[in-house]
């Protein structure tokens, strides 16, 4: 098992005749990815790389067996996509798009929640890679060749350093479960806690690379989860210590999040949670490495009923 | 984006929101003359930066003449102003805004943020204005009200009215006061504001409320559909390297280091400056070349920095995802075969196309420090920046 994307997941490209949807469509075919079809309005009844292309994500829908969509349309067009495909009941969507107004991802967010929960879908990103279960399936950008299966889960905010994590996981001999970006905007569809529920509940998932940055609520949310009722070691690094306080802080915005958003603040908040602490970017695959030597696959204090 | 106070007041009276009167001067003789067709015999003369806190560093002037508006003006004009502590950027006056005196008889704060914990529009209001939201939530942090919009249907007048009675207005105003707050989320839910702030709001001598200071921030993705905000954009106030990089289509930051950083992705970066810094580098910049950068913009890139004449090493650090390694070689030599750096340059690709990008980049010939790993590229730059000091002394000014 990984999570979220498994190796017979039918996936549909919406906005495939692009230059990044046709070039990624072909890379995830590479891959091995179960891509059914693709999206691009006015271009339905045409074929690309081999695959059906279709008018609406409904049409897609009804005609695939498609539960998983990839947004690579451009921003003006991307919260349209999302919730065009909420509504034609896809299950999961990584909306790649960079870019989308934040009043645009409100409206998203408020729009996915008439969904009851059977029916919902999973959003990640905006402004994300998107997601890979190694040596199953690709349903994103990333640089698919650093990835090797594995035990080892990613969440991350940032494409870039998820990369860099699962290079240097790569480098210490560890393979990865499942990598999951979650996007670098300020109102993404899934948190940090999400996805690491659903590394909690995956048996294949040993340890988890959780990667955040400055800004935000998400970190601190998820430490009071790793604290209270996660069961597997967690190895975090937090991006931005350098960064100058208040730069791209609002005025008000300062008051807003009861927890402060400084990287150091948020990395010691995730300390005393129990999360271990990478102490640079560039030793992200050397800590995993202890982590896991050191608690031969499993602590003990943290496991919840299992005996 | 930012704008000004004055261009805020603008927004903001098309919504109803009523503002002290008051005009714009680019020269004390302007500013006199505004001050004329004002009337009055009292006059508030303000410095147009982008940042606030003015009032603390000389940039607000209280004139009870002709002639102190002028002289207030003429102090202004040119001086820069440090708002945020030293240490911060500080920003050169070349608009001021004269307004009518308004006596005051109750300050109060209001405030329009994107609050990332509900990812709704929160509405923040205050008994106790005039501080700035910071100082309030320190010293009467019970004063502070928050309220969230359900983005469905917009703000309701009951949550106004709840504001409002929690805010202490009297019967008199609570009709008003309701519409100006009503008022303030639709200016920033139509033109896609990412903060709205008055403050203070008053209830002025007369009874009636003003919006007496008022600031307002926008968001970058959303000017593509508001060009009438975009061209309120005043290049003035930015860092000019800031500015440069923009109209190249790149998103930079400047900070005071001698090393130049070319990376894909914040996080990246955020990551590739924590450990120059680990080190004991410190960068010159924040550059993010994006996704799916073609040679021309990696040139670009290249170009930008190659204006900097502080900077001592070069570091391109790229992951390549949605990005392609072939590409940001090919930008990296044609940069540098166009114009020779007279600084080393680390370059590390990784992930898609690597090889080809490997090969483009020994082909060229340049002499290019390379790297494979974040570590190496880190450790390489910080030692070719000490060969840089030591051969040439340091080039920080």
């Amino acid at each position: 098992m990984s999570i979220l994307l498994e190796r017979d997941t039918s996936v549909l490209i919406v906005g495939i005749s692009g230059r990044i949807g046709s070039f990624h469509c072909q890379r995830m075919l590479d891959y091995g990815t179960r891509v059914v079809g693709g999206i691009t309005p006015g271009k339905g009844g045409g074929n690309i790389a081999g695959l059906p292309v279709f008018n609406t994500v409904k049409e897609a829908t009804t005609a695939t067996t498609a539960t998983a969509c990839i947004i690579m349309v451009p921003p003006p067009f991307a919260a349209d996509a999302i919730m065009e495909s909420a509504d034609a009941g896809i299950r999961l969507c990584a909306a790649i798009t960079d870019g989308i107004p934040a009043q645009d991802m409100i409206k998203v967010k408020r729009y996915m929640l008439r969904y009851r929960e059977a029916n919902s879908m999973r959003l990640l990103g905006p402004n994300c890679a998107g997601v890979i279960s190694p040596g199953k399936s690709l349903m994103g950008v990333m640089p698919d060749a650093i990835y090797s299966p594995g035990v080892v889960g990613i969440v991350s905010r940032s494409g870039t350093l998820g990369y860099e994590a699962a290079s240097q996981l790569n480098a210490v001999g560890l393979g990865v479960s499942t990598s999951v970006g979650i996007g670098g905007d300020q109102i993404t569809g899934s948190s940090f806690l999400d996805i690491l529920k659903l590394f909690d509940a995956d048996d294949e998932t040993k340890a988890v690379v959780l990667l955040g940055e400055i800004g935000g609520p998400q970190e601190a949310e998820a430490a009071r989860y790793i604290k209270d009722s996660f069961s597997k070691p967690v190895v975090a690094y937090i991006a931005g210590t350098s960064a100058p306080v208040g730069r791209s802080l609002g005025h008000a915005g300062a008051i807003i999040t009861a927890f402060d958003d400084r990287a150091d603040e948020k990395a010691s908040v995730l300390r005393d949670s129990g999360a271990i602490i990478a102490e640079d970017p560039a030793s992200i695959g050397t800590t995993v490495k202890s982590a896991l030597a050191g608690c031969s696959l499993t602590r003990p204090k943290k496991r919840k009923s299992k005996t | 984006m930012d704008i000004h106070e004055y261009q805020a007041k603008e927004l903001l009276n098309g919504f109803g929101i009523r503002t002290p009167r008051g005009g714009l001067a680019y020269s004390p003789e302007q500013a006199a003359y505004r001050a004329r067709d004002i009337g009055g015999e009292r006059w508030v003369v303000k410095a147009q930066v982008h940042s606030g806190g003015r009032g603390k560093v000389g940039g607000i002037h209280d004139c009870g003449d002709e002639d102190a508006v002028y002289r207030a003006a003429s102090r202004l004009f040119g001086s820069r102003l440090q708002t945020g502590g030293s240490g911060s950027p500080s920003k050169v006056v070349y608009r001021v805004y004269v307004e009518e005196y308004v006596e005051i008889q109750r300050e109060m704060y209001l405030g329009l943020v994107l609050d990332r914990n509900s990812e709704r529009v929160m509405v923040v209001a205050s008994a106790s204005g005039g501080m700035e939201i910071e100082e309030i939530s320190v010293s009467e942090p019970d004063s502070i009200l928050r309220c969230i919009v359900e983005p469905a249907v917009g703000m309701q007048a009951f949550q106004a009215r709840e504001i409002a009675f929690l805010l202490g207005i009297d019967s008199a105003n609570l009709r008003s006061a309701t519409d100006l707050i009503l008022a303030a989320y639709r200016a920033f839910e139509e033109l896609d504001a990412t903060m709205v702030e008055i403050n203070p709001l008053v209830i002025a001598e007369d009874g009636r409320l003003c919006a007496l200071d008022s600031k307002m921030t926008f968001d970058d993705n959303a000017l593509y559909r508001h060009p009438e905000i975009a061209e309120l954009r005043d290049k003035s106030q930015e860092d000019a390297r800031e500015t440069r990089a923009m109209d190249r289509g790149l998103k930079y930051i400047g900070f005071d280091g001698d090393i130049g950083c070319i990376v894909n992705g914040a996080g990246l970066a955020m990551a590739t400056l924590d450990l120059l810094e680990k080190h004991g580098g410190r960068a010159a910049n924040f550059l993010d070349i994006g996704g799916a950068a073609p040679p021309e913009r990696v040139a670009k890139a290249i170009r930008q920095l190659q204006s900097d004449e502080h900077l001592s090493v070069l570091l391109i650090n790229v992951f390549a995802g949605i990005n392609r390694c072939d590409w940001i070689a090919e930008g990296v030599v044609q940069a540098l075969a166009e114009k020779p750096l007279t600084i080393p340059v680390v370059v590390r690709l990784a992930g898609n196309n690597v090889e080809e990008g490997r090969k483009t980049l020994s082909r060229s010939g340049l002499p290019i420090i390379r790297a494979s790993t974040l570590d190496e590229a880190v450790t390489r730059t910080i030692t070719a920046r000490q060969r840089m000091i030591d051969s040439n002394g340091p080039r920080n000014p």
